[in-house]
């Protein structure tokens, strides 16, 4: 079972017709009015893939209850990060341009009681990795949690945003990206397997920005995370990478769009997977959409999938909407397949025993993922893990 | 002194018309400080002999028997043969990808001699080999032989043989798709594990040429998965002269 698509050649759209508002189809008009939101059937494209049933009304109705999760953070020198409400929450909110395109997302806005603000001012450079841990302590109520990430021109960061526990939770993270500003934002989804989390990432990257995003995911019943970019001026540059492990009976689905609404912008994604044991499912959709504006960009968009046994089910889908061919580069590459019985024969035939050959081949596979994510202290955390994963079943029912 | 030895080995494959018999009885003894060179056209089971002797789940042993030293071969799982001195070079050396070379080596190192090795002097064994076939010392950081030449490739299996040191190496057509200068490297490479100690080499071979830096002991005819004949290395210099007809042309029963 091997899928592979490529679009490698600057396709030429020359009649696409021009118009201020493009009506893509992978961009939704928004609202931050939750009544414009009807509650997802689960027969919308956005929805088509996410287990409706096993969200505890999260999409829809939930009651929203404030003071489950736990809120911890560090705050390297030069950094403000606290705790919001009132005025300054509502101020904050929409400071990455989000009008929200689901339920979920509309209703975080509105009922969050609290915003946690991280602010790196204009022109600091900051050394050592914000930390923020979201614990959850109890998955019987929900819980809307909203994230404003603020970087002024010129600074340089890196946030690590750390869920553990459970929770069952509708989240929404906005990141401004000022210009020529540098920053990373890892969200580890690190969940007991109890826990609901619907995500929606907005990044809003500003002129010769560098933004990156890396979405983790191991842990949690249901985990669906959104994460998003758009520009707002020419020549900024995002990097949207993923690793997730799908255990038995686990639903993470990661959703990625890329607007390049700006000229001689970039974007490169790539997400890897590993799946194993009954019902792992795992989804990835990477939409990319080149508006007529957007001339001179560059985009690329991987996912890979290893699906360790039998049982498993990894949709993969990536959407490239093009709408001048005016660009230096697109494309898109997708590949689910199994175990590679041969690296595993030519391990072993060196003497490395089979356990111990699995693990060498997911790491191989995790391996350029995990260095790109560039905090050397999460690599070790997240070779660990991907490790304790591994070990759940790596020798037992094993795809042969 | 070790001796691998294989008695009338039938292996077949499954194929989309049910199991198809691949080696027909295959007999064959390598002796610590012998080289063996089996030669024979296309198709007529070389390679099946060797990636059954080395276990590729593939091959389905149908009755025979492979001892090394004694020790049933067949019995064991792929690792244990090669921690039980069997080594094969293999015609299309496999990519692992996000693995490096170092890793690699050291990964299978010591798991073939059970303890890790002594870090200052094994880098200076890995410089040495890698030295010695004229591979590049970056190529240690890279994937294994992602993005390898075939000629890289095969280099980066001798570099294998002279660290991990087997008792019996089985050396599946490492000539093909090599130029004379790479053919000259990996055949020195080849020679240099032969001085080494009392090695045993089995050299699968389509050509004569590389018996002409790798100079056999005996050399085995293999046609339609037997052995069709037996000599010293003056047999290779016939099929060098001759080639293959009078084996692939004969009728079948006149082999018998």
């Amino acid at each position: 079972m091997i899928l592979y698509v490529t679009v490698t050649e600057t396709p030429n759209v020359a009649g696409a017709v021009e118009t201020a508002d493009v009506a893509s189809h992978l961009h939704p008009v928004g609202s931050f009015d939750v009544a414009a939101h009807p509650i997802p059937s689960g027969r919308e494209e956005i929805w088509r893939f996410t287990p409706l049933k096993r969200l505890r009304a999260l999409h829809g109705d939930a009651v929203l209850q404030p003071g489950s999760a736990l809120f911890r953070w560090n705050t390297p020198e030069g950094v403000r990060a606290e705790i919001v409400d009132g005025a300054e929450a509502r101020e904050v909110r929409g400071v990455s341009g989000l009008v929200p395109n689901t339920r979920y997302a509309a209703r975080v806005l509105a009922e969050a009681p609290t915003t946690l603000l991280v602010d790196v001012p204009a022109d600091v450079e900051v050394g050592e990795p914000i930390l923020v841990d979201l614990t959850g302590r109890d998955a019987t109520t929900a819980e809307a949690v909203d994230v404003v990430l603020r970087f002024g021109r010129h600074s340089r960061a890196v946030v690590v945003l750390n869920h553990t526990g459970s929770a069952t939770m509708a989240q929404v993270v906005e990141v401004s990206v000022d210009d020529g500003a540098e920053v990373s934002v890892v969200s580890l989804q690190d969940w007991a397997d109890d826990a609901v989390h619907l995500s929606h990432v907005e990044a809003a990257v500003g002129r010769d920005a560098s933004y990156k995003h890396v979405a983790i995911s191991f842990g949690g019943d249901v985990v669906r995370m959104d994460s998003n970019v758009h520009y707002r001026g020419p020549g900024g540059s995002a990097e949207l990478f993923g690793l997730y492990f799908a255990d038995a009976g686990q639903h993470l689905e990661h959703r990625l769009f890329v607007d390049h609404n700006e000229p001689r912008t970039r974007s490169n994604v790539v997400y890897k997977g590993a799946l194993q044991g009954d019902g792992a499912h795992t989804v990835w959709v990477g939409n990319v959409l080149i508006r007529k504006a957007a001339e001179g960009i560059e985009t690329y968009e991987q996912n890979r999938n290893l699906v360790l046994t039998d049982g498993c089910r990894a949709d993969s889908v990536p959407n490239l909407e093009i709408e001048t061919g005016e660009i230096e580069g697109a494309g898109h590459a997708s590949t689910t397949g199994r175990f590679d019985d041969e690296q595993l024969f030519y391990l072993q035939s060196r003497g490395v025993p089979e356990d111990e050959a699995r693990r060498l081949v997911v790491h191989g596979f995790f391996n350029d993922i995990v260095r790109k994510i560039g905090v050397p202290a999460l690599e070790e955390r997240l070779m660990a893990a991907v490790e304790s994963e591994l070990a759940k079943n790596v020798t037992a029912e094993v795809v042969r | 002194m070790s001796t691998l030895e294989i008695r009338d080995l039938h292996v077949s494959v499954d194929t989309e018309d049910g199991p198809k018999e691949i080696l027909k009885g295959v007999t064959l003894t390598i002796r610590a400080g012998e080289t063996h060179a089996i030669m024979g056209p296309n198709g007529s089971g070389k390679s099946t002999l060797a990636y059954s002797v080395a276990g590729h789940p593939k091959y389905q042993i149908t009755s025979g028997t492979v001892t090394l030293d004694g020790q049933d071969v067949l019995a064991m799982s792929v690792d244990e043969r090669a921690r039980a001195g069997l080594f094969l070079a293999m015609q299309y050396p496999v990519e692992v990808p996000g693995v490096s070379v170092s890793n690699f080596l050291r990964t299978a190192k010591t798991a073939v001699s059970g303890e890790a090795p002594k870090l200052r002097t094994w880098i200076k064994d890995v410089n040495t080999a890698m030295d010695r076939v004229k591979m590049e010392r970056s190529f240690a950081q890279r994937n294994v032989n992602e993005g390898f030449s075939g000629g890289e490739k095969k280099r980066h299996e001798i570099v294998q043989l002279e660290l991990i040191d087997p008792a019996i190496a089985v050396l599946d057509e490492t000539d093909s798709g090599l130029d004379i200068d790479a053919l000259r490297i990996v055949s020195a490479g080849v020679n240099r594990f032969k001085e080494n100690g009392d090695k045993g080499v089995l050299l699968i071979t389509h050509y004569t040429r590389i018996l002409r830096y790798i100079v056999p002991d005996f050399v085995h005819v293999f046609v339609d998965g037997r052995i069709a004949e037996e000599g010293g290395s003056e047999l290779a210099e016939k099929l060098e002269a001759e080639g293959y007809a009078a084996y692939v042309d004969a009728p079948a029963g006149a082999q018998a």
